[in-house]
């Protein structure tokens, strides 16, 4: 970006200031420590000049926002048309009680809904299975037929919000019993927008939440892939996610390496059933999240849009440019939040959350307060909402696009992190591929050795963590906690003993008969579920019957 | 015997699937010359019991962030009792509300570790209840 012999000056003038005002400071106050890291344990330089940046290429490498290889962003004016979505991961208890959550954050100013199920859901047990005891309603809402998805969307119009939903292996299902609610409110399935997790890959390292085993996983994917481009064209089909790694313990090259080898793996997937690229990849997104070290974030988002697009353009031959375009959500990182002093959890949630707008997010979830305790209170939750709100109308910075841009010491850590990240693909790719990697245990072990370095520097003080080893307070914990309910286990099975008196069982056998046909057959398995859903059949029943032909995954440990 | 490592399973009950805090403890463990065995995901409270007794632990540490410690713990405790392993230690730790901890003394859990605690405050603990008996010094 810069002429020669400015560098050549540049270089030299940088080489004295260094020798002799730097060094006379330096010895009469020496620095705070011999090395300076990043949170991801890159090493962080004194002072970023434009020899750092030297070999940048703006047309090449930065461009124009909206514009390939869009680091600067997705949208062509980003904030300045329309703010983030701002989206409160939320779900608990009962249907009914999760309504109630959802249209009070609706009418508290949220612009977007994102629902959080229980584990059997997750899992694909009923609440009256005996996996599911103790567990039902704790860390989202209970769902165990379309009814209950019926009673969750009561009076919220599924073609004026957009709905995200965090579910994985049966996330075909989900999807089902939500275009199933939208045919009984009477909104046509083209008009649905939202997103379904859809990510089984980073369940088998990070998450957990895992039923089939990766072939047939990775065939359901590809069935929503198929079915949405046809009657969900606004629908977003997969939330490729960084984030749960991210959380387990990895830096923020390893989230994206990591992140993009599973994309890769999906998207290879998709062409290997047939699938044009550029008629499925426009409806991929990302998901990942936003820690503390704010100039290293920002470089992450920026990397992560460069890099998707060269993959999408050079690796997949893409030629539409809304396939190479990244479009990412992002929640504040939960394992930065400490149980000690709770309320300095705000102050980190909007740094992190100031990181994930200046790069350029498009949907966001502040975290509460309170989660390193408990599921949020109503009061926590709102404060998380107005820290986003106060970030949009109050702060500037969603003023301009990609503010960042420019600085010397943003772009460099771009191009760094890009370069790191790209290591990892490409270790990723002599192994044979994601599910491969995830196979050998490899991609959890980068993961374990990250999160126990990380430990290792807070227990030795290396990291301050203010609160838990640095300026601790005597305090005892007088916290109003929300607690759920155990009765909702009990009123779940009622529902549920209700549901299978009075529907058709005859045509909820032979739809579920259809469906093990389809799983063992071939075919796409998303309208034979559409019936089962119809019917009334419950996601255990739906989720057994393809237990029953696919098997289920049985994790390695690896520690 | 005098000589024995302790050992150690780390086990994930119910659902959940949080294993990063699990596993770095168990990672310092070894490091600290424990033995560890790790259960995996999804595990029910017989089968933690089971595995407790078949390894011959002298400790159980119960990691858990799903909000099912107050269903779970308490059957694993009664299969301790069942099997007549009343003498393994049970520690846990993840997120489990201060308001919780009280009961789950009381059914006899030793310790509940909450979020922040330090991977040696937990080893010092375990070292301090079971290293001192002959059977089971740390090397």
């Amino acid at each position: 970006m810069f002429d020669e012999e400015v560098l050549r000056r540049l270089d030299k003038a940088k080489r004295e200031w260094e020798e002799g005002p730097v060094q006379k400071a330096i010895s009469r106050f020496p620095e705070r420590k011999d090395e300076f890291r990043t949170l991801s344990d890159q090493p962080v330089e004194r002072l970023y000049t434009p020899l750092d940046v030297q070999d940048i290429d703006y047309e090449e490498d930065l461009g124009f926002p909206g514009e390939y290889p869009f680091t600067r962003g997705a949208q062509h004016t980003m904030y300045r048309g329309r703010m983030w979505t701002m989206r409160q991961y939320a779900g608990f208890g009962t249907a009914e009680e999760s309504n109630r959550r959802y249209r009070y954050l609706l009418d508290q100013g949220q612009t977007g809904l994102s629902v959080a199920f229980d584990l059997p859901t997750q899992i694909g047990y009923d609440s009256d299975n005996d996996m599911s005891v103790g567990e039902v309603g704790k860390v989202g809402v209970a769902i165990d037929s379309v009814r209950d998805m019926e009673v969750l969307f009561d009076q919220i119009p599924l073609d004026q919000v957009s709905t995200s939903m965090t579910i994985n292996a049966p996330a075909a299902v989900l999807l089902a019993m939500y275009a199933v609610v939208a045919e009984r409110q009477g909104v046509p399935l083209e008009t649905l927008s939202g997103t379904i997790q859809n990510d089984i890959l980073k369940e088998y390292v990070a998450r957990g939440t895992y039923i089939f085993p990766p072939e047939p996983s990775m065939r359901l994917i590809t069935d929503t892939f198929a079915f949405c481009a046809e009657h969900l064209p606004k629908w977003n089909t997969i939330s490729i996610s960084g984030y749960h790694m991210r959380e387990a313990g990895c830096t923020a090259p390893q989230e994206l390496g990591f992140t993009l080898a599973n994309a890769i793996a999906y998207v290879e997937s998709a062409l290997a059933v047939g699938l044009d690229v550029d008629a499925f990849a426009p409806r991929l997104s990302f998901f990942f999240a936003a820690q503390s070290d704010v100039l290293e974030e920002v470089a992450k988002f920026r990397a992560a849009r460069r890099m998707w697009a060269r993959i999408m353009k050079d690796r997949f031959g893409s030629d539409n440019p809304r396939s190479q375009k990244m479009r990412f959500h992002t929640q504040t990182a939960g394992c930065t939040l400490t149980a000690q002093q709770p309320d300095n959890n705000i102050v980190r949630v909007a740094l992190q959350a100031l990181a994930a707008v200046l790069g350029g997010t498009q949907s966001l979830h502040t975290n509460s307060r309170d989660e390193a305790l408990a599921l949020p209170t109503e009061e926590s939750v709102r404060i998380a909402l107005r820290t986003q709100q106060i970030l949009a109308h109050e702060s500037g910075v969603a003023d301009t696009v990609d503010p960042l841009a420019g600085s010397y010491a943003v772009e460099n850590m771009t191009d760094a992190i890009e370069a790191e990240a790209k290591a990892y693909i490409d270790r990723i790719d002599e192994i044979g591929g994601a599910p491969t990697a995830i196979e050998d245990g490899y991609v959890q072990r980068q993961i374990q050795e990250s999160a126990f370095h990380h430990q290792k520097s807070v227990e030795s003080n290396d990291r301050i963590v203010v609160g838990l080893n640095a300026y601790q307070i005597d305090e005892k914990p007088e916290w109003e906690l929300l607690r759920v309910d155990p009765a909702i286990e009990e009123q779940q099975r009622e529902k549920l003993e209700r549901l299978r008196n009075d529907r058709n069982n005859d045509d909820v056998t032979n739809c579920l008969g259809t469906l093990r046909d389809s799983a063992r057959d071939g075919g796409n398995l998303m309208e034979p579920i559409m019936a089962a859903v119809r019917a009334e059949a419950t996601l255990g029943e739906i989720c057994d019957a393809l237990r029953d032909e696919f098997g289920e995954y049985q994790a390695p440990i690896i520690l | 015997m005098s000589d024995r490592r302790i050992r150690v399973l780390i086990a994930k009950p119910g659902l959940d699937g949080h294993d990063r805090g699990a596993k770095v403890l168990a990672r310092a463990m070894r490091d600290a010359g424990f033995e560890v065995i790790y259960t995996g995901l999804r595990q029910s409270p017989e089968q933690i019991v089971n595995a407790a007794v078949q390894e011959d632990v002298d400790v159980i540490g119960l990691s858990i962030l799903s909000g099912a410690h107050n269903h779970l713990f308490p059957k694993i405790m009664e299969l301790l009792e069942e099997q007549e392993a009343s003498d393994v230690l049970v520690i846990a730790g993840g997120v489990i509300p201060e308001q919780d901890i009280e009961t789950l003394r009381e059914i006899g859990v030793s310790r509940v570790f909450t979020p922040g605690t330090s991977t040696q405050e937990a080893i010092q603990y375990i070292e301090e209840q079971v290293g001192g008996s002959d059977a089971c010094k740390s090397t």
